[in-house]
């Protein structure tokens, strides 16, 4: 297939490089600020050296990118809420072309996921969006396979940075600032760390998960769940749930129509009180009990495995 | 929780019994005799009733045929029972607050838990490592009747966030691994 990629991020970088190796060909890639096009192939590594020396992957304008031949646009660009522009705005545009897309941004599908499908109905192409959820874990096509009408609820640890702060607190006795400092010198956290440490990109994940879940019934959105951060939880709270064979994690939750994020007090022993980066989704199915996903839920190669197992996914137009 | 018929329970009956010697002997014998196994008797002898009875509350174990002989069994005996069963108390759920909980006046916010809940802290623990006018967490469990543990926890949340304080509540019904 050939990939047009939006977005050179981590994840995006990571497609560029990984398409090879899947059997796809990279027809464009493109920044915030330029793209680079060839519809027989661009230079992967060519493009990312000039990347990483000039800042821009290429010398064409961004629009470039779309304008090109393609028969996935892969968008990887930063989320965005409300609107989610510009990301929704090129997969209506790929829609319109009659082309399928695969989103790694969680926007789209998080604030519009209606119109999105709406879009999807009128088109020849399609739109999957596994990276959204759970990086590398495969939980919306799990989803799928089981029919979502076979799936009751489903919870989980959908954020890496807030677990990792979580359970390092808990195993060394230290207090949240300290930890998240160091999070953030070993680049688990961000600079800017609210999106994790309040729940909103936990929030994203489990709004995506009961989308899918409500199979048009019912459009969720951020604005729909309610949503408590970490940043509030002092040592002392791990330390007692410690001393009562629990712990603390921030856990997502989908069933009976509400979506939830919150701290929760878990059995220490228990699958959902994974530690360090890891996360976990579990899925309450109706004939085969609890089923279990964990696995890395973020990073470059590991999201872009999901986006390319996406594309493979797809078929051929 | 299971429905089956023979897994033992705990249950809690409440009697009023009369101020006698010996009183208390004859109510435990209908409760060993029909298979109930005994787990705490606490007998309020200091704590009159209006009537001049005297309170005990007996916890026990039992499958539910067998504590409903040993209902039947109490008032042929004509002992005046206040409350027997186990819906009294049968979920627990265990929270964390955390917060400025002594500025906040923690016993006021038990105690509106209390009222608010129907529910019964049944176990406290404080961790105040900064000292007790910084932030401070406190471990509670919960006793509430079956089926209102939602209701219980809704409550909590609203006093906590009347006095601005943090709840770590454990995951909704079916989460529990």
């Amino acid at each position: 297939m050939k990939l047009a990629l939006l977005g050179a991020g981590a994840v995006g970088q990571s497609v560029a490089e990984l398409a090879a190796d899947y059997g796809h060909r990279v027809t464009a890639l493109a920044d915030s600020s330029s793209a680079v096009v060839d519809a027989d192939g661009i230079d992967v590594a060519a493009a990312l050296a000039d990347k990483d020396e000039s800042g821009a992957v290429g010398t064409d304008a961004p629009e470039a990118a779309l304008a090109t031949e393609y028969d996935v646009l892969v968008e990887a660009t930063p989320t965005t809420l409300d609107d989610a522009q510009p990301g929704f705005g090129h997969v209506e545009h790929a829609l319109e072309r009659d082309r399928h897309v695969v989103l790694a941004n969680k926007g789209p599908v998080a604030e519009r996921y209606a119109d999105v499908r709406a879009l999807e109905r009128e088109s020849a192409g399609e739109v999957l969006f596994e990276a959204t959820v759970g990086g590398a874990m495969p939980v919306l096509s799990t989803i799928d396979d089981f029919d979502p009408e076979h799936i009751s609820a489903a919870r989980g640890v959908l954020n890496g940075t807030a677990n990792f702060i979580l359970s390092r607190m808990a195993a060394e006795g230290l207090g949240y600032e300290h930890v998240l400092a160091e999070a953030q010198d070993l680049g688990v956290a961000e600079a800017d760390p609210t999106f994790d440490v309040e729940g909103t990109d936990a929030a994203l994940k489990c709004v995506i998960v009961a989308n899918v879940l409500a199979q048009g019934e019912r459009e969720y959105t951020l604005a729909d769940a309610e949503v408590e951060g970490i940043s509030s939880i002092p040592g002392s709270a791990l330390e007692l749930a410690q001393e009562d064979g629990r712990t603390v994690r921030l856990i997502g939750e989908v069933a009976d129509g509400e979506v939830r994020v919150g701290p929760r007090l878990v059995p220490e022993n228990a699958a959902l009180s994974v530690s360090g980066t890891r996360n976990i989704v579990q899925l309450e199915t109706e004939h085969a009990g609890r089923l279990n996903i964990s696995g890395r839920g973020a990073g470059g190669p590991e999201t872009a495995s999901a986006v390319l197992a996406d594309v493979g996914r797809l078929p051929e137009q | 929780m299971s429905d089956s018929q023979d897994e033992v329970r705990a249950y809690t009956v409440r009697l009023e019994l009369v101020d006698e010697p010996g009183e208390l002997l004859r109510a435990l014998h209908p409760i060993a005799d029909n298979g109930g196994n005994l787990l705490s008797i606490f007998h309020e002898r200091g704590n009159v009733t209006p009537r001049g009875h005297i309170p005990v509350e007996v916890d026990l174990e039992a499958t539910p045929e067998r504590f409903e002989g040993i209902v039947a069994a109490l008032q042929d005996e004509n002992f005046n029972i206040i409350q027997a069963g186990a819906e009294r108390y049968s979920e627990a759920l265990t929270i964390v607050l955390s917060g400025h909980l002594v500025e906040s006046d923690l016993s006021d916010t038990l105690s509106q838990i209390h009222e608010g809940t129907d529910a019964t802290v049944t176990d406290l623990s404080l961790s105040a490592p900064e000292g007790t006018e910084d932030v401070s967490s406190a471990r509670l469990r919960l006793a509430t009747e079956e089926g209102k543990a939602d209701d219980a926890l809704a409550a909590v949340r609203e006093v906590a966030a009347a006095k601005d304080l943090t709840v770590v509540e454990p995951l909704t019904a079916g989460g529990e691994a």
